[in-house]
C-alpha cells in the first residue's frame, strides 16, 4: 500500500487523477477501521491532512462553506447558530476523540446510510463541492447518494467542501441507538424549518439503502402549514397533522432487519422522531420552545 | 461523575478478632491503593500484548468460517511457501498422544481434527516474522468444508436423529445424562413439590430467556512462548489460573509439567473469560517447532471467538404461595446452552440447580438443570456462573407472585427470605449470617433520586439536559413518553469451588532483614486480574507480620497452585493461604525470639505475642524486641497449602449434599426512566446493599460492587452476542455491535456495605465479586416492567421488545 502525501490541494487532485483507486484519508475514523479489520486493502492511501484549508470554514450571506475535514467538535463549538441541525448531529458522532478527528467529508465519502451527518445535511439543504483536475462542480445533496455506500463522485474527484444553507429557522436532529452515547445509528431523523421559503425539509438515516428525504411527508406538511396559515398565525400544529407527517415519514423508510434492529422498529422509531422533532422545531418557531442544554 | 461512592455504613456486626491498635500501616481494613492503578490509568501498564523478545515470531490462528462441517481437505502449501513464514501447523503436526484439552472434560481439540463444531474453531497455525505476513499466509491456507446441519437448541440437540456433537463420549457424566448431546444434568428433589402445590392459593409460572453475554475484558488474549535450552518452554501469559493451564498444556506438548514454566503477564481483566485455554498451547507449539520465541495477540474480533461466553439459558419456573404470602413450592427446569465444548458447563449446571431457589425458604422443590452440547459458541465461566441466569428468572417470579397477592414486592421477599440456619434445597444449612431481609430493607429505605432531573433551570426559563434522559446525547426525547419505574432484586451466590472439589491455595512467605528493616515477600501463583489480590496480600502480611515493607513476587508456577481467580474465592482462599503461611512464619520468628531473648523477659513464655510495627509486642502492647534483632541474618521461608472446609458432591438423583462452602448476598434497587414510545432506557440509579463479612480493602470492595452492578446492568439493557439460529454464526463480534455501557449509561451506584463476619472464613470475610452481578440484572428488568407494564421475560431488553416491533 502506497501512502501519498500531497502538500497542496492541486497536488491532491493530481494524485487522485493519476491513481483513481486511491482512497482519500483525513480523520481516518472510517478508513482506518476498514484497513485494521482488513475489509479493504487500497492500493493507495491519499492523505489529505497536510491540506490545511480543508479544515477551514467560511460563513457567507446564504451559506456556510464547510471544509471537508472540519472536525465535528468544531462544528459543535463554532457553528451551532448557523448549522444547528448538523451541530446536534455532530453531538451524536461516536466519542470525543472521534469527533476531534472526523469530519463531514468522510461521512459523504463513505456514504454509509448510517453516517450521522446525512439527515442533517439533507434537511438543511446543501451542495457538495467536488473537484478534479478537470474542474469543479457542485453536486446537490439530493443527487449525491446513489446507492449503498455509493455516491455521485467520479473516480478522479475529491470532496473539497460542503455548501450548507445557513439556518433560517429551527432545526432538530434525533438518533436512536441502543446505548446513550457512542453508538451507530439504528435510525436517525433530521428536520429543518425554512420559514423564508415556507418549506420543511427532512432527512432519514439508517432506514433505507441510502440517506433519504421523507418527500411525501414534507409535501403533506408544506401543504397543511400553508393551508392552515400556520407560518403566519404561529398556532400549534394540530395533532392530526403531526401524526400524518409522522406516518408519512415512517412510510418513506425502506429498512432492513439487521443485528442492530428490526425493520419494523426502524419504521416505528422514525415516525416517533418525526413527530417529536416537528413539535420541538415548531414550538421554537412559535417562540415557546425549550432550549437544549449544551451537552458535550 | 455519575458513580457516587457513598459513605460506608458499618453496622453492628461480629468481627472476628483482629489485631487491635496495630501501629503497622497498610494492614487489613485499610484502603491501600493498587500498585498498578496509576500505570493503568496513564497507559503505562505493560499488558501481556506488550511483551517483546529478540528474534520473536508472530503466531496467527486460522479459524473455521462455518459452525459445523467435516474438513474434507487442508492445503497449507501456499502458506508455507510464503516468504517470512517459519511454520504452518495443523492437527497432523501435534507432537503428543494427547490432542485435546479442557477444564474438566478434555473434549476440545487443540486444532480441529476432521470436523469443526463451532464458528471460529482453530484449524491451523502460522508463525511468521511479521504479524501481517502471518495473517496473509493464514489466508492462503485452503480448507474444504462439507457443511453439516447445525444443532442450536434443545429441540435440535435431543431430536431422535440428532447428530452427536461428540461421538464416543467417555467422560464421567455420560452415564447419567438422558442424551449424549447433554453435557451434564443435575436434578434436586426435596420434599414433595406436587403435594405442597395443593396448599398454594396462587401459582405463577414463567418461561424466561437469558442472552449470551461476553466478558469483554480489557486486553484481548495474548502471550509469549520462549523455547528453552532443556527442550522445555517458558510461557508468559495473561490467564486466570496458571496451574490449570499447565495441566492442560504439558500433555499436549508431550512435556513433563516441570518443563513448561509459566509466568503471569499483565492482565486487563478476566470475568471468567480466561479460565479456558486460548492461545497458550498454540504459542508453545509454534515456539517448540521453530525454536524461536512466538507471540500471539488476538484482536478484539478474534477475542470474541477466543474465549467462552456466559451460557444463554431458557428457564421454566413455577412457584406457589399461600394468600398470606408464604412460598409453598418451586419447580424449575433450566436449560443452559454450553455450545460445542464442555468447558465449565458441568459446574455451571451444579450452580444453576443448587442456587435456583435463590435466597428464599422453600421446603418443597423439584429442580432440574442441564447443559447442552450444540454448535453454538462454547460457553463457560463468567462472573455469576449459573446463578446469574437463575436469579433473573426467580426474581421475575417473586414480582409476579407479589403482584398476584397484591403485596409489596420487597415485603413479599422479606417474608420468605432465608436466614442463618435455613436449609437450602440441597439439604445444606446456611451456617453464617444471611441478612437477606436486611439488605432489601436498606435499599428500599434509601431516598429516591429526584424526578425529572433533565429539567434544568436556565436564565430564560427551563431547559433540557438530554444526558439525563433515555437516548442521552442522541436527543430522542425532551421528556415525551418518559415513565419512571422502580424494581428490586436480591440474589444468592456461592463462594469458592463447590461439589467436593479440592479447592486449595498455596502461599510462600519469606521474612528477612534487609538494610536493618524487616521485609516480607509473598509469593503465590494467584492471577491478578484486577480483583485486588496484590493489594490484599500485602495488607495481610503487614497485619500478620508487623512489617511495613512487603514485596509481592510475580505469580508463576515455581510455587504451588493458588487455584483460580474466579468464584469470588481469591481473597478467601489465597488470602487465607497467605494468612496461614504468615502465621507459620510468625511462629518461627517467635520461636527464634524465645530462644534468643526468652530468658530476659517472662512475657516471652507467658503472654500472647504479636508482631507489630517491626517489633515483637505482648498483647498488652509491651515491646519485647525488634524483629531485626530477632532475625539478624536469618531468613524464614515457608510455603504451605491451605484449604477451606471440604464440600461434598451433589447426589446425582436427589441433588442432596453439602456442596457449597460459603454464600454471598447482595440486593439492588433500580430506578429507570423508560421512553415508552421509542423503547429506550436510562438507568438512573442502581443502589446496592451487600454483606461482605469483613472489608479487607474497603475501596476495592466498592470497586467490585460497582463493577459487578454495571456488568449486570449491561446484560439487562444492551450486552448480547447474537448468534444466527440458522447458521450458528456469530453476528456481532466487535465493540461496534456488542455494546457495553459507557459512562453516560452508568447510573449512580450508591453502595451500602454490611460486615457480618462468617466465623468459618479468614477474618470473617465473604467473597464479594459476583453477588452484585446477580441482582442488578433482575432489578433493572423489574424497574422496566414497573415503568411499562410489559411482562418482559427475556434479557437483554431491546427497544423492539418495549415497542412490540
Amino acid at each position: 500500500m502506497d501512502f501519498l502525501r500531497p502538500a497542496s490541494w492541486e497536488e491532491a487532485l493530481a494524485a487522485k487523477a493519476e491513481h483513481p483507486t486511491a482512497v482519500p484519508i483525513a480523520g481516518g475514523t472510517d478508513v482506518m477501521v476498514e484497513i485494521n479489520f482488513d475489509h479493504r486493502r487500497p492500493e493507495y492511501l491519499l492523505d489529505l491532512n497536510r491540506i490545511g484549508e480543508l479544515s477551514e470554514w467560511e460563513v457567507g450571506q446564504e451559506n456556510v462553506r464547510l471544509g471537508a475535514s472540519v472536525p465535528y467538535s468544531s462544528i459543535m463549538e463554532h457553528l451551532r447558530a448557523e448549522l444547528p441541525g448538523l451541530a446536534l448531529a455532530s453531538h451524536t458522532v461516536a466519542s470525543p476523540q472521534i469527533r476531534n478527528r472526523g469530519g463531514v467529508g468522510g461521512n459523504l465519502g463513505t456514504a454509509s446510510p448510517a453516517g450521522d451527518a446525512h439527515p442533517a445535511l439533507l434537511a438543511a439543504d446543501c451542495e457538495v463541492e467536488a473537484e478534479s483536475v478537470r474542474g469543479k462542480r457542485l453536486i446537490p445533496i439530493d443527487a449525491f447518494y446513489t446507492g449503498v455506500k455509493r455516491n455521485a463522485l467520479e473516480p478522479d474527484e475529491l470532496i473539497r467542501a460542503v455548501h450548507i444553507k445557513k439556518a433560517d429557522g429551527p432545526q432538530q436532529y434525533s438518533k436512536v441507538g441502543t446505548r446513550n452515547a457512542m453508538v451507530i445509528a439504528v435510525c436517525a431523523f433530521g428536520i429543518a424549518l425554512h420559514p423564508e421559503t415556507r418549506t420543511v425539509r427532512t432527512g432519514i438515516g439508517s432506514a433505507a439503502p441510502t440517506p433519504i428525504r421523507a418527500r411525501e411527508a414534507e409535501e403533506f406538511l408544506n401543504a397543511a402549514l400553508e393551508e392552515g396559515g400556520f407560518w403566519e398565525n404561529g398556532k400549534i400544529i394540530t395533532p392530526s397533522i403531526a401524526q400524518q407527517f409522522a406516518t408519512l415519514a415512517s412510510g418513506a423508510c425502506n429498512p432492513i432487519d439487521d443485528v442492530r434492529g428490526t425493520a419494523k422498529y426502524r419504521r416505528h422509531a422514525v415516525g416517533i422522531m418525526a413527530r417529536r422533532t416537528l413539535g420541538w422545531t415548531w414550538e421554537q418557531y412559535r417562540g415557546a420552545g425549550r432550549a437544549l442544554e449544551g451537552a458535550a | 461523575m455519575t458513580t457516587t461512592p457513598q459513605a460506608r455504613n458499618v453496622p453492628a456486626g461480629t468481627p472476628t478478632k483482629i489485631t487491635q491498635g496495630s501501629p503497622t500501616k497498610g494492614g487489613i481494613g485499610e484502603s491501600t491503593l493498587r500498585p498498578d492503578g496509576t500505570l493503568k490509568v496513564t497507559g503505562e501498564f505493560a499488558y501481556s500484548s506488550d511483551m517483546w523478545h529478540e528474534d520473536m515470531l508472530w503466531g496467527q490462528t486460522l479459524r473455521s468460517t462455518v459452525a459445523h462441517a467435516e474438513i474434507v481437505s487442508i492445503d497449507t502449501s501456499e502458506a508455507l511457501a510464503t516468504s517470512g513464514v517459519y511454520a504452518v501447523l495443523t492437527y497432523d503436526d501435534l507432537p503428543a498422544e494427547m490432542k485435546n484439552y479442557g477444564l474438566e472434560i478434555q473434549d476440545t481439540p487443540v486444532l480441529a481434527h476432521g470436523r469443526v463444531r463451532h464458528h471460529g474453531e482453530p484449524v491451523a497455525l502460522v508463525a511468521a516474522d511479521h504479524p501481517e505476513t502471518a495473517r496473509r499466509a493464514a489466508a492462503k491456507i485452503r480448507i474444504e468444508y462439507r457443511e453439516l446441519p447445525v444443532i442450536t437448541d434443545e429441540a435440535s440437540a435431543t431430536a431422535p436423529d440428532a447428530v452427536l456433537v461428540h461421538e464416543n463420549r467417555d467422560d464421567h457424566h455420560i452415564g447419567h445424562v438422558p442424551h449424549p448431546n447433554i453435557v451434564h444434568r443435575q436434578p434436586i428433589i426435596r420434599g414433595d413439590a406436587d403435594k405442597a402445590a395443593e396448599r398454594a392459593d396462587v401459582i405463577v409460572t414463567g418461561e424466561y430467556t437469558f442472552g449470551m453475554q461476553d466478558q469483554a475484558f480489557l486486553g484481548p488474549e495474548s502471550g509469549l512462548a520462549v523455547p528453552s535450552e532443556d527442550g522445555g518452554v517458558e510461557l508468559y501469559v495473561a490467564t486466570q489460573w496458571l496451574h490449570s493451564d499447565l495441566k492442560q498444556i504439558a500433555p499436549v506438548l508431550g512435556l513433563p509439567e516441570d518443563k513448561v514454566r509459566m509466568t503471569l503477564s499483565g492482565v486487563g481483566g478476566a470475568f471468567g473469560g480466561r479460565e479456558d485455554i486460548s492461545m497458550q498451547i498454540h504459542a508453545c507449539l509454534l515456539a517448540l517447532r521453530t525454536g524461536k520465541p512466538v507471540k500471539i495477540v488476538y484482536n478484539r474480533f478474534e477475542s470474541f471467538f477466543g474465549h467462552v461466553h456466559r451460557h444463554p439459558a431458557k428457564l421454566h419456573y413455577e412457584h406457589g404461595a399461600t394468600k398470606d404470602g408464604k412460598l409453598t413450592h418451586m419447580k424449575c427446569r433450566i436449560v443452559l446452552d454450553g455450545g460445542a465444548y464442555a468447558s465449565a458447563s458441568p459446574a455451571v449446571v451444579g450452580n444453576a440447580s443448587s442456587l435456583s431457589v435463590g435466597p428464599y425458604r422453600i421446603e418443597d422443590v423439584d429442580i432440574e438443570a442441564i447443559a447442552l452440547y450444540t454448535n453454538n459458541p462454547p460457553c463457560g465461566a463468567m462472573r455469576g456462573f449459573g446463578a446469574v441466569q437463575a436469579c433473573f428468572a426467580y426474581e421475575a417470579q417473586m414480582d409476579k407472585l407479589a403482584a398476584k397477592l397484591d403485596m409489596d414486592p420487597v415485603e413479599f421477599r422479606q417474608l420468605n427470605a432465608m436466614e442463618q440456619g435455613t436449609l437450602l434445597p440441597t439439604g445444606q444449612p446456611c451456617d453464617s449470617p444471611a441478612p437477606v431481609a436486611e439488605l432489601l430493607r436498606r435499599v428500599k429505605a434509601r431516598p429516591m433520586p429526584p424526578e425529572q432531573e433533565w429539567l434544568t433551570a436556565g436564565s430564560d426559563g427551563t431547559s433540557v439536559d438530554v444526558r439525563a434522559l433515555p437516548g442521552g446525547l442522541s436527543n430522542t426525547t425532551h421528556g415525551e413518553g418518559v415513565v419512571r419505574g422502580v424494581g428490586y432484586a436480591v440474589g444468592l451466590k456461592n463462594v469458592g469451588f463447590s461439589e467436593g472439589f479440592d479447592d486449595y491455595s498455596t502461599a510462600r512467605v519469606r521474612m528477612e532483614v534487609i538494610n536493618g528493616e524487616p521485609v516480607a515477600t509473598v509469593h503465590t501463583a494467584m492471577a491478578e486480574v484486577g480483583q485486588g489480590g496484590v493489594t490484599v496480600h500485602a495488607q495481610i502480611a503487614r497485619t500478620e507480620l508487623g512489617v511495613n515493607q512487603v514485596t509481592i513476587h510475580p505469580a508463576d508456577t515455581r510455587v504451588g497452585s493458588a487455584g483460580s481467580t474466579s468464584a469470588s474465592r481469591q481473597t478467601y482462599v489465597t488470602g487465607g493461604a497467605v494468612k496461614n503461611s504468615c502465621e507459620a512464619v510468625r511462629e518461627q520468628v517467635l520461636e527464634i525470639g524465645r530462644r534468643k531473648f526468652g530468658t530476659y523477659h517472662p512475657a516471652w513464655a507467658t503472654a500472647e505475642l504479636l508482631l507489630e510495627g517491626g517489633k515483637v509486642v505482648t498483647d498488652g502492647g509491651e515491646v519485647l524486641a525488634d524483629l531485626a534483632d530477632v532475625l539478624e541474618d536469618e531468613a524464614i521461608d515457608i510455603e504451605l497449602e491451605w484449604r477451606h472446609r471440604p464440600t461434598e458432591a451433589f447426589d446425582l438423583r436427589t441433588g442432596q449434599g453439602n456442596g457449597h462452602v460459603q454464600y454471598s448476598f447482595a440486593a439492588h434497587r433500580a430506578v429507570v426512566e423508560v421512553d415508552t414510545e421509542l423503547g429506550l432506557v436510562k438507568v438512573i440509579e442502581l443502589a446496592c446493599a451487600q454483606d461482605v463479612g469483613k472489608a479487607l480493602n474497603p475501596l476495592s470492595v466498592l470497586g467490585q460492587i460497582q463493577g459487578g452492578t454495571l456488568q449486570g446492568m449491561g446484560v439487562a439493557v444492551m450486552e448480547e452476542i447474537i448468534v444466527d439460529p440458522k447458521t450458528a454464526k456469530v453476528r456481532n463480534p466487535s465493540f461496534t455491535d456488542y455494546l457495553l455501557p459507557t459512562i453516560l449509561d452508568t447510573p449512580t451506584i450508591p453502595v451500602d456495605v454490611l460486615e457480618l463476619a462468617d466465623e468459618h472464613a479468614p477474618y470473617g470475610l465473604r467473597g464479594i465479586g459476583e453477588a452484585p452481578t446477580l441482582s442488578s440484572t433482575p432489578a433493572v428488568l423489574a424497574a422496566i416492567r414497573n415503568a411499562t407494564g410489559l411482562a418482559l421475560d427475556r434479557t437483554p431488553v431491546r427497544p423492539e421488545h418495549l415497542t412490540s416491533t
